[in-house]
């Protein structure tokens, strides 16, 4: 099987002005389906930069990337969009959840928006709802539920349907350790799935979730973990 | 780690003998801090000796021997749960005296060096949370235990993470003079 996510020699190079912002430079990342890669570094080294071009939402100015064996570069806008509701689950840092939409609306949206009939589309939104424990929030608003509600309603509409790559900027923003914790057993549990997750974190406590743990300094991946080793180590005997 | 109180505690639950004392201690700190049996009698003999617990007198020395606690033995135990630990001054961290020396060391790559802690430390936190993931399953002493190392070794990340940053916003040459040498030539800046 294709690796969920294969970024080769990316570089991004923003204008400031006359000003050059490398943002990343040749960063190669490997993501296998069922591995979550956490992402830690100090602030404005090119994590979200890093995020935004593994889920398409940019193009890199230099090297490659493959989403599920897909190329992305020479790919239409339309093939680009229907990768992005089909196969990417994003979780932005302020969670993205539209206002005028219910929560189980905003998860269905995904489904809806490739085509899928508006009852099943539902049905499908509901449990998702109702494994990360909302089912009677899903006819709230957004601003009818509290942060952490929030949070795990925008990991829903990430993980409906039959995604393989999931990608999450500072997914548990300002929550407090036990709904941070709550947030990353979900992502665990899609991981758990087959799905690819890469999770962009400040925290250590979290990052500390996954399987691989990769360190971005001005725009360079510098150092990673070492594969995981068993629990069995710490204990003595 | 006062195994001195902390079977006074166990003790305060009903008279238990010797080798259960030594098979709860361990089962209640989720089997992180192992215990002997030349520990726990010789603790037991000391607190008889100061009258916080007391023994079957009939009884030889060996795993048929009970105790139970004193009425002084409950309020050594009442005290000590509510004296706060010496934390007053700060504890001799061998992590933060390796980054103190490695910032004025001539030739030292102080960020190098401190990436290589802060992968180490991500990897030991990494197993502690992989005892978390089954989370059914986890002790409740465990838990409590790899919550508080997960805590400890995540505020060494912060740190270094901010020494980090205050070592990258640093002028060039507070990292290498030692500023008594400054002092004393009477360089000014
Ligand atoms: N659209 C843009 N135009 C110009 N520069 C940009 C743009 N987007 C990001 N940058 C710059 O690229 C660098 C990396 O930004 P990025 O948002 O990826 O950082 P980050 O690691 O996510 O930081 P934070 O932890 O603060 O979110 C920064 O210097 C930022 O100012
Ligand atoms: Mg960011």
């Amino acid at each position: 099987m294709s690796a969920a996510l294969e970024m080769h020699g990316v570089s991004k190079t923003y204008l400031d002005g006359t000003d050059e912002v490398h943002a990343l430079r040749e960063v190669d990342l490997t993501v296998e389906p069922g591995r979550m890669v956490a992402v830690m570094g100090p602030s404005g080294s090119g994590k979200s930069t890093l995020l935004t071009i593994a889920g398409a939402l940019e193009t890199p100015t230099e090297g490659g990337v493959r989403i599920a064996g897909q190329t992305l570069a020479g790919m239409t806008r339309d093939d680009r969009a229907r990768l992005r509701r089909r196969t990417i689950g994003y979780v932005f840092q302020d969670f993205n959840l539209l206002p005028g939409l219910t929560a189980a609306e905003n998860v269905a949206l995904p489904l809806e928006l490739d085509g899928l009939a508006a009852g099943k589309a539902r049905a499908a939104g509901l449990r998702v709802l109702d494994e990360l424990g909302l089912a009677d929030r899903a006819s709230r608003f957004p601003d009818q539920l509290s942060g952490g509600e929030r949070q795990r309603v925008a990991i829903a509409r990430a993980v409906v349907g039959d995604r393989r790559l999931l990608l999450a900027d500072e997914p548990t923003g300002a929550l407090d350790s036990v709904n941070g914790e709550a947030v990353m057993r979900m992502i665990l549990n899609a991981c758990k799935g087959g799905v690819a997750a890469v999770v962009v974190t400040h925290d250590a406590q979290l990052a500390s979730w996954a399987d691989r743990v990769v360190f971005i300094r001005d725009g360079r991946l510098v150092d990673h973990t070492a594969p995981r080793p068993t629990p069995d180590t710490l204990l003595p005997r | 780690m006062s195994i001195r109180h902390a079977l006074l505690a166990l003790l305060s639950e009903g008279p238990k003998y010797g080798l259960q004392l030594r098979e709860e201690f361990e089962a209640r700190t989720g089997e992180v801090w192992p215990l002997n049996v030349g520990q726990v009698y010789t603790t037991l003999q000391r607190l008889e000796r100061d009258s916080l617990v007391e023994s079957d007198d009939d009884a030889e020395p060996g795993p048929q021997k009970g105790f139970r606690i004193t009425a002084g033995g409950a309020e050594e135990l009442a005290a000590w749960l509510r004296t706060p630990p010496d934390l007053s001054s700060p504890p001799r961290d061998e992590l933060v005296i390796k980054v103190l020396i490695a910032v004025r060391l001539p030739g030292a790559d102080v960020h190098e060096i401190i990436q290589v802690h802060r992968r180490h430390l991500v990897e030991l936190m990494q197993q502690w949370t992989r005892l978390k993931e089954d989370e059914g399953d986890l002790d409740l002493g465990l838990a409590l235990v790899v919550d508080a190392e997960l805590y400890r070794l995540d505020s060494l990340v912060r740190w270094l993470d901010t020494a980090d940053g205050r070592l990258k916003r640093a002028p060039a040459p507070a990292r290498t003079a030692a500023p008594q040498i400054r002092r004393r030539t009477g360089v000014r800046r």
